[in-house]
């Protein structure tokens, strides 16, 4: 029980820090300077989040685990975010749509962490809801604009669907730490997720004038540690100064 | 008529008044400010490029989210300067054209590269250390809206300081290859960070009028004197020796001799031949037109939607 929470918690913690690790990508690249701050913004609070979380499995962990240790120190196969986040930024239309799939996920994910029988699981859950409530109308405010603003933008965004659809069900394809969490109330309720994700995704996708792709074939992996080629590369280059220079303080 | 604007203009300047946008002023005072508070915030926009190239290798997870809600910032600050220059009656998107085309100066310190994490300290320490020098005397800059513009800058840049001398701070107390990666840095950074209060007071043709105008408040070198005077200190606490054999203590000015700046140097990277002027730009320029369609997009969206309300009001 104890190893499916950890594993739990991790896999909280990996989505966040991976998405928001790649949002920072963007931080002084954004197509508009408000839009650049809003990005950076978003990344900041999932970092932020990621870091509450990783010092919640650190003390779970104990033996000297930090929440720099459970960041730094893991290979790729020992991180469990879902595939979609570790996608590439691509154009904006790509980074709007997959923050947006993600946002719409999440939004649910937390109102249900709120009810936690964890209280620290819950408490977190609390402090974030504000901030993951922005994302997704920032987020979702995008998708309608660019689906609904000139013929360049509708192109990119379909595109971007076309890339990142076959990603999302793996949010919903539950891992065994996940339904070991549902079934003790740690995450209660995690069954009804998918059909509020599939409302939100309709609703967001009327007013952009964009159609729900075909049922499809979904990758998966991410939550057992099977990535894409991707995440290699984030790892190379977060954990860079930690593996070239072990156990020194920053 | 004219003469009578000027003389009352200088009058109310001198009784240490603030001038707003509404108010008369000479067309050079108005291009003077453009021109500055234009190239100030260029400044901070490329500085975020030198400084963002670290987010995403900080060694810890509390160092990655200072980072970013540091060069954050300074898009903040960029945004409150082009504000400030917009009240002269020039546009955010005609400056950043000056900026992408390479007609707009903007700080030459960008202009160097962040090789390694010492340099996000050292870029704090000594470059945010230089520009609040700089800074300061501007929060009582005679034009309203840029003194109002940098009293919000000062402080956060005050901030950005002290977590730069921090870092620099951590690594002094590491170990030999953090005092190494430490001592290193502020070898490449002293010299550019001397150089960022510009030229010799005798070839500085702009500062006599600026100073009249109280656009600026001391010299270039008076400004460089005391950054050197606080640097030299700091380095003790930092246990680094800055690279120049020529400082020492005059006990007849009171202050720190310092040695001859290379000037040749600084006038090249002014002219665009420093080590990342052409990747500074192409980046900016990157960034600016892959965003257009972005833009177009929000504009398009937002007048959609402006039609369809009047419609329905209709």
């Amino acid at each position: 029980m104890q190893d499916h929470l950890y594993n739990f918690l991790l896999y909280l913690g990996d989505n966040a820090l991976i998405l928001g690790h790649r949002l920072s990508e963007w931080c002084g690249h954004g197509p508009v300077l408000e839009q650049d701050m809003a990005l950076t913004n978003i990344a900041l609070d999932l970092v932020g989040q990621s870091r509450n979380i990783f010092q919640l499995a650190a003390k779970m962990q104990g033996e000297g685990a930090t929440e720099d240790t459970l960041a730094y120190l893991r290979d790729a196969t020992a991180y469990k975010n879902i595939l979609l986040v570790e996608q590439k930024n691509g154009d904006f239309a790509k980074t709007i749509l997959r923050q947006f799939f993600y946002d719409a996920f999440n939004y649910p994910c937390y109102q249900r962490l709120m009810q936690s029988s964890n209280k620290d699981i819950a408490a977190f859950a609390e402090k974030s809801m504000k901030e993951i409530t922005y994302h997704l109308k920032w987020s979702s405010e995008w998708v309608i604009r660019l689906g609904d603003g000139t013929e360049e933008s509708l192109r990119r965004i379909n595109e971007a669907l076309e890339d990142l659809w076959p990603y999302t069900g793996e949010m919903f394809k539950y891992a065994d730490f996940e339904i070991a969490m549902t079934e003790s109330g740690v995450f209660p309720d995690a069954a009804g997720i998918e059909a509020e994700w599939e409302q939100e995704v309709k609703n967001i996708f009327a007013q952009a004038g964009l159609e729900l792709p075909e049922k499809a074939w979904m990758h998966d992996g991410g939550k057992h540690g099977r990535h894409s080629e991707h995440l290699g590369y984030i790892l190379a280059e977060m954990q860079f100064l930690q593996r070239a220079y072990p156990g020194q303080k920053w | 008529m004219e003469k009578n604007l000027e003389e009352i203009f200088q009058a109310k300047i001198d009784r240490e008044e603030k001038i707003e946008p509404k108010d008369w002023m000479p067309d050079a005072y108005r291009k003077t400010l453009v021109r500055q508070i234009s190239q100030h915030a260029h400044s901070e926009i490329i500085g975020m490029l030198p400084e963002g190239n670290w987010i995403t290798r900080a060694p810890t997870l509390r160092r990655k989210v200072a980072l970013m809600a540091k060069v954050q910032d300074e898009a903040g600050h960029g945004l409150y300067l082009y504000s400030a220059a917009e009240t002269l009656g020039v546009d955010r998107v005609e400056l950043f054209e000056q900026l992408n085309s390479g007609k707009a100066k903007y700080s030459s310190i960008f202009n160097y590269p962040t090789l390694s994490w010492a340099d996000i300290g050292s870029v704090g320490w000594l470059v945010d250390g230089a520009a609040i020098m700089n800074q300061v005397p501007l929060c009582r800059c005679s034009y309203g809206p840029y003194a109002r513009a940098m009293v919000r800058v000062c402080k956060e840049e005050s901030f950005h300081q002290r977590q730069g001398f921090e870092i620099l701070l951590n690594l002094s107390k590491g170990s030999q290859a953090q005092k190494d990666m430490l001592q290193e840095s502020v070898n490449r950074w002293w010299w550019p960070a001397m150089m960022m209060f510009g030229p010799a007071d005798g070839d500085s043709p702009n500062t006599q009028q600026s100073m009249k105008w109280k656009i600026k408040r001391f010299t270039n070198d008076d400004l460089r004197q005391k950054f050197v005077d606080v640097a030299y200190e700091q380095a003790k606490v930092l246990n680094v020796t800055l690279p120049d054999p020529d400082i020492k203590w005059n006990e007849e000015r009171g202050h720190y001799d310092y040695g001859v700046i290379n000037w040749d140097e600084f006038w090249n990277v002014v002219k665009g031949n420093g080590p990342c002027n052409k990747e500074r730009l192409a980046a900016r320029n990157k960034a600016w037109d892959e965003g257009q369609w972005v833009r177009e997009a929000a504009l398009a969206h937002a007048e959609k939607r402006a039609n369809r309300k009047s419609k329905k009001v209709a």
